[in-house]
């Protein structure tokens, strides 16, 4: 219910989203393919002055509430919708020049991100179970189409298929998971899902076949073993634009999810989905690591590569208290960072009617070109996580926290499997620095691509001297 | 008044006869969209069934919101199956099967 219009204000930064996609989607009808460039300038403009919408009342102690209690805005959604807002610029700055290259470059695509965006953040802002299932419902129908943005790709349309069944099956498991819990405890708000679940005597058997619905539902979102069979798929049959949004900033708004559901909602049987998401992550690292290995195709390998990021950020969520959340949030936002240089390096060695995505393609690159071999470099060892770079330390605190809160034997496992997984990383690395380069063309890559990759590369090193900020702005949004 | 635990099982029922027909199913896409639908169409009986026996609208407020969302996803469906069916010209599920791996 609106009381006043001052009841809308922690909306704004969504409101002035949607204002803009609407021109934007308007703007792309009448904008010829020439001047097409002016939607990709609009819809990076949206993203900044969003951002700093987003920003003018930032606070991450403060906790509003709008829509009676519909509508949440505290430090766990601010901190990740900013990053959620970079991501996508710069996935935007990057997909430009893919999509110049494959002759896909349509005013569809920023109109979608940008629905998806919006969508994500109404996800990870989410107070109730209605917007977390509107959120989740306009970023995954967006992504669909996404997915399916190259009509004439037999392997897009199919990938987008498998993609589109089994993520309507996962949001027929979550709701199915969400009407029970609404019979359970009478309401649909996660405050009062919440103190509910604290106080009754709940039939547990009820309870726990309640969570298991909601937490599958969770787990196919994510892309966690065993519910990821659509991520390799869909990696490796979408345009790699497509492939580098959808490999982003949609773990961001995952991640929310299970904060908003797992850690607001059913806080109080913490018991009950920790264990469920300890066997996840035990078997995303497994799966993740061993499947990657067997891998020639680059987008496929960085596919199972996620599954086992996957199984990190849940070593993280599971631990159940606030360090645990604040290093899974850490972990989320690192990967988006890594996951977004990964494919703007491979988008930056496409060339018309070639995509650089097997990892032959990458042989010699060091003679080649030495500095995006030195990226690549840089890139593959913070997702292999060696010391010097921030996906070390992104590991660290969330197995920290894993063993703080009694999870010994599974953080050792994910060690292991973080060892076997450094192989197929090194792999990519010996192949660039090692082998004779078999094609000799030319690397053209504008100049956008290039300074972006560099300062998001060197993000990824620069962060480790600064992780403070960082880790603090985490820690504060749950502490 | 019919016991609320009718209504739950009929639901839980119509959802498994979905769930089944989306993992047996190997001959038609189609069907594939059809099961989908009728997944969503049990999780809104489970919503009025509550709604009704807790006294309490927010239940069947969900259901049109489900029922929206509903028909706009079998739109998207719907449109990636018919490019699916012009570049592969097979809607059968067993025949869509070139990523692998």
């Amino acid at each position: 219910m609106i009381e006043t219009w001052s009841d809308l204000i922690p909306l704004l930064p969504e409101l002035f989203l949607l204002g803009m996609i609407n021109i934007i989607l308007i703007a792309g009808l009448f904008i010829d393919e020439k001047r097409r460039g002016i939607v990709h300038f609009l819809a990076i403009l949206t993203l900044v002055f969003t951002a700093i919408i987003t920003m003018r009342d930032f606070n991450v102690l403060q906790r509003y509430t709008a829509l009676g209690g519909m509508f949440v805005r505290d430090g766990v959604s601010d901190v990740l919708k900013l990053f959620i807002y970079l991501t996508t610029a710069v996935v935007f700055v990057y997909a430009k020049h893919s999509l110049r290259v494959s002759k896909l470059f349509v005013a569809e695509y920023y109109t979608l991100v940008l629905f998806a965006v919006l969508g994500m953040c109404i996800l990870v802002s989410g107070g109730n179970l209605l917007t977390i299932y509107l959120g989740l419902e306009l970023l995954a129908l967006s992504s669909y189409a996404l997915v399916a943005l190259d009509r004439d790709s037999p392997s897009a349309s199919e990938s987008a298929m498998k993609y589109f069944v089994l993520g309507a099956l996962a949001s027929g498991l979550l709701l199915y998971g969400m009407s029970m819990l609404y019979g359970l405890t009478g309401s649909l708000e996660l405050a009062v899902i919440a103190k509910k679940l604290a106080s009754g005597d709940l039939p547990p058997i009820l309870m726990a076949f309640t969570i298991t619905f909601i937490v599958v539902g969770i787990a196919f979102k994510f892309g966690a073993a065993p519910f990821h069979m659509w991520v390799p798929d869909v990696y490796h049959g979408a345009p790699t634009a497509v492939t580098l949004f959808i490999s982003s900033a949609p773990k961001l708004a995952a991640a929310g999810m299970a904060f908003r559901v797992l850690a607001e909602g059913l806080e109080p049987r913490v018991q009950d989905w920790a264990q469920m998401l300890g066997f996840l992550a035990l078997l995303s690292l497994v799966i993740g690591n061993l499947a990657a290995i067997a891998q020639t195709n680059l987008k496929r390998m960085l596919a199972y590569s996620t599954i086992s990021h996957v199984g990190f950020i849940l070593l993280g969520i599971l631990a159940g208290d606030e360090a645990g959340m604040a290093a899974a949030m850490f972990y989320v936002i690192v990967y988006a960072l890594m996951s977004t240089a990964a494919f703007g390096l491979i988008i930056a060695l496409s060339r018309a009617g070639f995509d650089a995505e097997r990892i032959e393609d990458f042989k010699g690159l060091n003679q080649r070109h030495p500095w995006f071999a030195f990226l690549m470099l840089v890139t593959m060892a913070s997702m292999a996580g060696f010391p010097p770079t921030i996906g070390f330390f992104a590991k660290l605190y969330v197995l920290q926290a894993a063993v703080d809160a009694g999870w010994l034997w599974l953080a050792i496992t994910s060690v292991v499997f973080a060892v076997i997984g450094a192989y197929y990383y090194l792999r990519v690395i010996k192949v660039m620095y090692f082998d004779e380069p078999e094609v000799d063309h030319k690397i053209s890559v504008p100049g956008d691509v290039r300074s972006v990759l560099a300062v998001n590369v060197v993000m990824l090193l620069v962060l480790t001297i600064m992780a403070g900020p960082l880790t603090r702005l985490c820690e504060q949004a749950w502490y | 008044m019919i016991p609320l635990n009718w209504w739950l099982i009929l639901a839980a029922l119509l959802f498994c006869i979905s769930v089944a027909g989306i993992f047996i199913n190997r001959k038609n896409l189609i069907v594939l969209l059809m099961a989908i639908e009728l997944m969503l169409l049990s999780v809104n009986m489970n919503f009025v069934a509550f709604s009704r026996y807790l006294d309490d609208m927010a239940g069947q407020v969900f259901v049109f919101f489900i029922l929206t969302v509903a028909a706009a996803e079998a739109a998207i469906g719907l449109a990636i199956l018919v490019v699916l069916f012009r570049n592969r010209r097979t809607i059968n599920v067993g025949e869509i099967d070139s990523l692998r791996g």
